[in-house]
């Protein structure tokens, strides 16, 4: 009988690993998840973008929720959730702050001229070490923060209207509660 | 003599030929021994966008940033180890080539080994098992294999 | 037109599969001789077709016909003749109806050449086959037909990745293919074996030559894959432990733990169960990599556009395929016998050590491959797994295997006793170690290099020792050729192949432990040194190519002050796909090889070149074909074209014994 379980083994090990396979089929191995959930949002001082004589910094928001969305106006995915955002700001669920990132400043200021600013600001990252710090790989990236200041979510690429119904609007109701 | 006045006016014409600058090439680092050891660190880091690349290897900004990033800080004299935390701090284990041994990472690290020892462990038991002396054959079934031979047919030989 | 008559053909070729699988393999176990009957004709039916097909889909990118999607993916009219046709497998459709042109090339050539095999056998081989026929074409037909028509046809194709634009494209897939497709004739043997109930030596003699051919093939598929891309991307790396590359390398590893497992089949009739399974375990590791390429699951440079219904397919056939034979081992396994005895201290358990050792290292390359899909799956994060892990875990690994390469050979068959063999080889121990201390006074620093100086001795004075010995014993005055043909093929294959590894090793050691180079700014008349010689950088000029335009630099080396060569790197910006692409200067030479590749130009009007040095890098390339040439030795063994010779003339002789006077 022993014996027997023995030769059972291969196949055991195959339907695990059959198991494994499965699921990763719907999982996508090149997104990677922020470190950054449930922690604190890095602090920085960066000159806003519309004028290099104020400043922003995260610390500006506390005690409210917002978005910080990451772009540039070289980057042509940011120009597809572009008016998703404007639509969004009009809402006014929220404030959004933008990180105009490794950019011109008058590139950027000429792109919301052009395309409409949905945001409060946009503060300027011209080197992208703030980027950097909060961990951006690739433009457009959203992160949401909660009142304390700590990184809720963040949304990698575009975002959709179905993210801003069916992951933004949730979360942002849930934060303002507490 | 004329053949040496030729070699020689040949000789001073081709140097001239070359631009008055030519010389040993500059390297592209300017500091060798650092960047040996920017490189060094930077191999084991994986560039995000390009992701089949090291950060030493990758063209994308990012990892012209990142690269840049690690030679600063090496410059100052942060310990590899504290570098790395400062990668993974921002980008998570994702950007380790070597991945961290952590408890999730046991199997992977410590599996081989342990695989090896086992499957070494009982192949000597399913070999000592199997190397019992080959029994000793009682006379009387000798004789009745010797019986059954003689009575069977010629069979082709092998 | 021609398209649709490929898509037509395929669909021939899947009923011949039917044919030759359904019907043979339920006619094996109903004694029905017509229906066994039909897996030959069958199978000649199917290559047939599939060889039609293939030569359509070939025609439509000669004559670049871009109303079929394929083409205009992966083609382009610029294209040279030679890359259109090797466009053909460019792109996931073409490369799968490649596959099963092999598994037609290959299933054809079992049907040739397998007349001594008895009628069930036949049926049952060529009839499992034609079941994994049935699920490729199937897997074509629905979801990935290389025929499908692109309406309106496109002015042009998107071009063939200028990457792939070179020599290793037309040699490196088919052959990679042949290999992991021949695999699967040892699956088929061993799942007719388990079918029949029946595992004797005669199945393992039966196996070896296919297995060992199967196996030649994937060795020189992987050493194309890495010399291509040692010459191909321009900074002269040529193993990453990718994943697709990693996924080729499994069932390597396998099948040459499955190739000694079958020798001691073969032999001594022990192991039998662990010889199958190892069988089937091999070909299943070639259809994970065929999964983990075309499915999206891991991200690897060589991954085809993905489609997750395309990976869903994938994984249900693997389920069934695999499922069903591993199921049908669980079943039938355990009947089977054990086989010969042999002593704690011989081959067998030699080469039982052996097939540990290489299962755990294809354990090991799995693990890395597959961990962070493991680690995802289960919710605990995203983790890499690359090169400094594999370096770290596998290499140790391989050392024992390195160590028993050279013993192996001495040890007897059935029992040999340890002190025996140590005394065999003590001289050679000494050597070995001689030979270690003056690598390590000439490389002192790199560990690595002396190990590999070590271990190449050790194989290479071991096996020729063993050479001596064998040619030795022959009656004197014998010559020299008629001691060498005295001895069988399958020997000197053993022999061939090992010493391939110790120069593989030495070449491997060599380059990473020595190699050296320069990253500098050049401009038109500077010079540059890389060890001892010197690179000038005499000339830069524009060129043009059939399908793009390049930059080329000329380099003079000199060496002491003579010159060695001349070499012209490349930067080359194709015309389609806009990408530009570096064609690194490679000067080749038995002890070392010159690289040179351009980076990026500077404004001042300067280039970054990169020079290197590689010793013995040639050793690399020249280990692998040596290692495959063994293998081709190996399998072209008289025994296994004279038994069938020899069969005939038995029966041929019986029937005259038998007939009536």
């Amino acid at each position: 009988m022993k014996r027997v379980l023995v030769f059972l083994l291969p196949l055991v090990g195959f339907a695990l690993l059959i198991g494994f396979l499965a699921v990763g089929l719907k999982r996508d191995p090149r997104e990677i998840p922020s470190p950054f959930i449930g922690k604190p949002a890095p602090a920085f001082t960066l000159t806003q973008l519309q004028d290099q004589n104020k400043t922003f910094s995260p610390k500006d928001m506390l005690g409210k929720v917002w978005l910080l969305n990451v772009w540039a106006s070289w980057c042509v995915s940011c120009r597809e959730e572009h008016p998703v955002l404007l639509d969004f700001a009009k809402q006014n669920v929220v404030p959004i702050m933008g990180l105009n990132y490794k950019d011109g400043r008058k590139e950027g200021v000429d792109t919301l001229s052009q395309m409409g600013d949905p945001y409060q600001l946009s503060a300027f990252d011209a080197d992208g070490r703030v980027g950097i710090d909060y961990g951006v790989y690739g433009v457009p990236e959203t992160f949401v923060i909660d009142k304390q200041g700590v990184i809720r979510d963040k949304i990698i690429g575009v975002i959709t209207p179905e993210i801003v119904t069916q992951k933004l609007l949730p979360l942002i109701k849930e934060l303002n509660r507490a | 003599m004329r053949k040496f006045a030729v070699i020689l006016i040949a000789s001073l014409a081709t140097y001239c030929a070359f631009p008055a600058f030519a010389d040993e090439a500059t390297p592209v680092a300017t500091d060798p021994v650092l960047e040996e050891h920017v490189k060094a660190i930077t191999e084991e880091l994986r560039c995000l966008v390009c992701q089949n690349q090291t950060i030493a290897d990758a063209h994308a900004d990012l990892a012209i940033d990142l690269r840049n990033q690690v030679r600063e800080k090496v410059k100052q004299g942060m310990s590899d180890q504290a570098i790395k935390d400062y990668m993974v701090q921002r980008y998570g284990d994702f950007v380790l080539y070597r991945p961290p041994v952590k408890s999730t990472t046991w199997l992977l690290w410590f599996g081989p080994f342990l695989l090896l020892l086992g499957g070494l462990v009982i192949l000597m038991l399913r070999l000592r098992s199997r190397t019992t002396p080959d029994e000793m054959i009682s006379e009387s079934d000798l004789q009745r294999a010797a019986a059954l031979l003689r009575a069977s047919p010629e069979s082709t030989k092998e | 037109m021609i398209p649709e008559l490929g898509n037509f053909s395929v669909m021939l070729a899947l009923c011949m599969a039917l044919a030759q699988s359904i019907l043979p393999i339920t006619g094996s176990f109903t004694r029905n001789s017509r229906w066994m009957a039909l897996a030959r004709p069958a199978a000649a039916g199917q290559f047939v077709f599939v060889s039609f097909a293939f030569g359509c889909l070939i025609y439509a990118f000669v004559v670049n016909d871009f109303s079929v999607a394929s083409v205009a993916s992966n083609s382009n009219s610029t294209l040279p003749l030679y890359y259109r046709v090797a466009a053909t497998w460019g792109g996931h459709e073409g490369s799968l109806l490649l596959w099963i042109l092999m598994l037609a090339v290959w299933t054809f050539a079992v049907s040739l050449f397998s007349r001594q095999l008895p009628d069930e056998t036949i049926a049952r081989v060529l009839g499992v086959m034609g079941l994994i026929s049935i699920g490729f074409l199937c897997f074509l037909l629905f979801t990935s037909n290389p025929f499908d028509r692109l309406l309106p046809a496109a002015a042009d194709g998107q071009d063939l990745n200028p990457l792939l634009q070179d020599f290793g494209m037309i040699v490196h897939p088919p052959m990679l293919y042949m290999g992991y497709v021949g695999f699967s004739v040892a699956f088929s043997f061993a799942i007719a074996a388990l079918l029949g109930g029946q595992l004797d030596s005669a199945w393992a003699r039966w196996s070896r030559p296919w297995t060992l051919v199967a196996w030649m093939f994937l060795t020189l598929g992987i050493f194309m894959g890495s010399f291509w891309a040692y010459y191909e991307l321009g900074w002269g790396g040529w193993w990453f432990w990718d994943a697709v590359e990693n996924a080729s390398f499994m069932p390597w590893l396998v099948g040459t733990a499955l190739i000694h497992s079958l020798a001691v089949t073969e032999k001594r009739g022990s192991f039998k169960n662990w010889t199958v399974l190892l069988a089937i375990i091999a070909f299943s590791l070639s259809l994970l990599g065929t999964f983990l390429v075309r499915s999206g699951v891991l991200t690897s440079v060589h991954a085809f556009a993905t489609d997750p219904r395309r990976g869903l397919y994938i994984l249900i056939f693997l389920a069934i395929v695999i499922g069903g034979s591993l199921s049908l081992y669980a079943w039938r396994a355990p009947k089977v016998g054990l086989g010969g005895k042999f002593s704690l201290f011989s081959r067998e358990s030699t080469l039982l050590v052996n097939n540990v050792l290489l299962l755990t290292a294809a354990a090991t390359v799995f693990l890395g491959t597959l961990y962070p899909l493991f680690l995802d799956a289960l919710n605990l994060g995203k983790i890499s797994v690359g090169p400094p892990y594999f370096e770290t875990v596998f290499v140790p690994l391989m050392l024992p295997v390195l160590l028993l390469i050279a013993v192996g050979p001495f040890v007897r068959w059935k029992s040999a006793p340890f002190a025996d063999v140590a005394k065999r080889l003590r001289w050679i121990a000494l050597a070995t170690l001689i030979f270690a201390v003056i690598a390590w006074m000439s490389f002192a620093p790199s560990a690595m290099v002396v190990m590999g100086v070590a271990f190449c001795a050790w194989i290479l004075l071991a096996t020729a020792s063993h050479v001596l010995e064998r040619l030795r014993h022959a009656p004197a005055g014998t010559s020299l050729w008629r001691r060498i043909r005295s001895q069988p093929r399958s020997y000197w294959g053993m022999i061939v192949a090992h010493a391939g590894v110790g120069i593989f090793v030495l070449g491997v050691t060599m380059v990473k432990g020595t190699e050296t180079s320069n990253d500098v700014n050049m401009r038109v008349g500077d010079t540059t040194s890389v060890g001892e010689y010197v690179f000038r950088f005499n000339d830069l000029q524009q060129v043009s190519g059939p399908n793009y335009t390049a930059m080329r630099g000329t380099f003079e080396v000199t060496h002491n002050g003579s010159k060695v060569a001349t070499m012209t790197p490349e930067k080359r910006v194709f015309t389609v796909q806009r990408m530009p692409m570096t064609d690194a200067a490679i000067d080749r030479g038995f002890a070392r090889d010159l690289y040179i590749s351009l980076g990026e130009p500077a404004e001042n009007g300067s280039w970054v070149v990169r020079v290197q040095h590689k010793p013995f890098v040639s050793w690399i390339w020249g280990g692998c074909i040596i290692i495959a040439f063994g293998g081709f030795l190996a399998a072209s063994d008289r025994r296994y074209r004279l038994k069938a010779r020899k069969r005939a003339q038995d029966v041929a002789s019986a029937v005259a014994i038998n007939a009536p006077a």
